[in-house]
């Protein structure tokens, strides 16, 4: 106990107190400056592009996986080669991030027109006589095109967590819906929905402290140019750059911890359920 | 009936694109991983299994390989370096026109001289007057191609482009990071699970909040604090105790969390019986916790294994860049900026990066999945 105690301090209860103290002091962390890293961070244009595409991500990516990852499991409880497509599909999870933005980054590939295409996405759309693009430069677009690998790996977490959940709903139920002349899709929305409530939010919220938190993808593909940074990487860009601003990039950290806040509160809530119990 | 039968086809039809579409990127870059470099540029990785036609520019040899046979000076070689599976489909002697002939063919150049080029590349230039030219001529070839796989691209990126390397150092920065919290998270889940002491509650609620602390809040205290110590000690504040440490501070609450999950599911009775026998604590941990615990252990640590060797910004930033120390992911998003047009080398360094993580996933599927749902944060 006690060595996991001390590891926790140093590591985590420390460094969240100092991240604090250090985001109302100057780059080395010497002279108190008040809320000046705060005020400078509201009117720095590559911030408030952060924050809002972080908003974006937190959107599109959740919901995205959410859903695709229950028609998936859905439609894999319905044919003989589900269990197969299942293990395709989550197959990118156990890819690094890095490696996946590789992989994304030769689907993407850009050729000028009139050369042979070698990116398998501008190859298709040459071929139905539209016009390359370089996709991860065209702006605001290409966030989607970054949210794709995202969600390319989380998916089959999401359809994972789905197929268990829909293996639990008792059969008797979904069979006297049937019998009682409910069609797939009824059945669908006003009981297997309600059932997985619980369900798609623990999927939600485990995949928005991943979106919150996104950096590899960011860094390798973009590294923010093109009106696509987010927090993490501004925030490592700040650790580093002109020898590091500890001040600005503790900033940045306080904000990204700002979003998993409601999560930390709604996990206490239950864990208290749990005790009372 | 028909409905459904109709219902069952769309099922099989829209999970098939779907998976079609997972696989597809993955798939793509295995194949070009296994192209020659040449073709991986120019051509895209679906017409890897195609015969292809590329234009090339060669150069004749130098006059001094000419050689005198009644009064004719010839000059003979092959302009496809002799390879056996290439083939020359037309040939040209200026740039205007670099198709202008058809292999095998005879060709007057300008000077007088006679070329006479064969589909397997190979060809007898011949003069009356003897060959003067310093460098070779150039002579523009469209070659057909057959399909090649190999294995170059690995052993380049492998031995040249010290991948090699950084996979052994991936290993050293992932194996005692998952040791270490697995081992003093199974000691504090068990306090946590079935020890009764002033503030447990309390010291769980804090793993719980812990649970979901972005781990940038720590970086840069840390890192602070690793430059002091290297400092004070004359050495580099980027060491491989300091990534296990902080791989295992960042990992641990969730260890803890799971296993104090884990344990707290045993039946109750079990310790009791053990307790009432006189066993200490110590002696449960270790005669019934572990061994109970070992699939459980399976799943969190392969969980953890693949954390670390996929993560990236704990390395880049605890980690320094040197050969010796740098890690797959870190090297590979070198080689994004380094490489950025030598799809070759990408697509195979990516690969090897993925090795792992796929051999563990394909092996041990079912403690992965286990591990990664019990992790997804629950109450």
């Amino acid at each position: 106990m006690a060595p996991a105690l001390i590891i926790l301090l140093v590591y985590l209860i420390y460094p969240v107190s100092e991240t604090i103290r250090l985001s109302f002091f100057d780059n080395y962390g010497r002279e108190f400056t008040g809320v000046s890293n705060y005020v400078w961070a509201l009117n720095d244009s590559d911030f408030r592009q952060s924050i809002l595409n972080n908003f974006l991500w937190l959107i599109v990516v959740p919901t995205t996986c959410t859903f695709l990852g229950l028609t998936i499991a859905t439609l894999a409880d319905r044919v003989w080669w589900g269990v197969f497509a299942k293990t395709l599909i989550f197959m990118p999870m156990a890819i690094s991030f890095v490696g996946a933005s590789v992989i994304w980054k030769f689907v993407y590939e850009y050729r000028g027109a009139g050369n042979d295409q070698i990116g398998i996405l501008n190859a298709i759309i040459v071929y139905f006589g539209g016009d390359p693009h370089a996709w991860i430069a065209i702006p605001f677009w290409n966030n989607f095109f970054l949210m794709v690998i995202m969600i390319w790996i989380q998916t089959g977490l999401a359809m994972v967590i789905f197929s268990a959940a829909l293996r639990a709903i008792p059969e008797e139920t979904l069979e006297a819906a049937r019998i009682d002349g409910a069609g797939e899709v009824r059945i669908f929305f006003y009981i297997i929905i309600p059932f997985l409530s619980e369900t798609i939010v623990v999927i939600w919220t485990t995949i928005t402290i991943l979106v919150l938190k996104v950096f590899d993808i960011v860094l390798a593909m973009t590294n923010g140019q093109w009106g696509t940074e987010v927090l993490a990487n501004l925030m490592f860009d700040w650790m580093f750059r002109g020898g590091g601003d500890s001040g600005r990039g503790s900033t940045i950290a306080l904000f990204i911890m700002l979003g998993v806040i409601p999560i930390m509160i709604w996990n206490l809530r239950r864990f208290k359920m749990e005790q009372e119990r | 009936m028909k409905h459904f039968s109709f219902g069952k086809f769309l099922a099989h039809f829209f999970l098939l694109i779907i998976v079609f579409i997972w696989v597809i990127p993955t798939f793509g870059l295995l194949i070009s991983s296994l192209r020659d470099k040449d073709q991986v540029a120019l051509t895209g990785w679906w017409t890897a299994l195609k015969h292809n036609e590329f234009n090339e520019i060669v150069r004749t040899d130098k006059s001094n390989v000419q050689f005198e046979e009644n009064g004719i000076f010839i000059i003979t070689g092959n302009l496809l370096k002799n390879s056996p599976t290439k083939s020359v489909i037309n040939f040209g002697i200026t740039s205007k026109n670099p198709k202008a002939f058809k292999a095998p063919s005879k060709v007057t150049m300008k000077n007088g001289s006679t070329f006479y080029l064969k589909k397997d590349g190979s060809y007898r230039w011949t003069s009356d007057k003897e060959f003067k030219h310093k460098k070779g001529k150039r002579i523009f070839l469209t070659v057909n191609t057959p399909p090649s796989l190999t294995l170059e691209n690995y052993k380049e990126v492998l031995v040249f482009r010290g991948l090699g390397q950084s996979f052994i150092n991936s290993l050293t920065v992932a194996v005692p990071s998952t040791i270490i919290p697995l081992i003093i998270g199974a000691f504090a889940a068990y306090a946590l699970s079935w020890m009764n002491f002033y503030g447990r509650d309390l010291i769980f609620a804090t793993i719980v909040c812990l649970l979901v602390v972005p781990l940038q809040m720590s970086l840069i205290p840390i890192l602070t604090v690793y430059n002091q110590i290297g400092n004070f000690f004359g050495v580099s504040a980027k060491s491989y105790v300091g990534i296990w440490l902080a791989h295992t501070g960042f990992g641990l609450p969730l260890k803890i969390f799971l296993l104090r999950n884990f344990i707290k599911s045993l039946p109750h009775e079990m310790f009791e019986a053990a307790r009432v026998d006189g066993a200490s604590h110590y002696q449960i941990f270790m005669k019934i916790i572990l061994p109970l615990s070992i699939p459980a252990f399976a799943s969190i640590g392969i969980l953890q294994f693949l954390w670390v060797w996929n993560d990236l910004l704990v390395a880049l930033v605890f980690l320094d860049k040197m050969p010796s120390e740098i890690v797959l992911t870190s090297r590979l998003r070198e080689m994004l900026g380094e490489f950025s047009q030598n799809w070759e080398i990408l697509t195979t360094s990516a690969f090897v990066s993925m090795i792992v993580p796929l051999f563990v996933f394909l092996s041990l599927q079912r403690y992965f999945i286990r591990g990664l749902v019990a992790g997804s944060v629950k109450g």
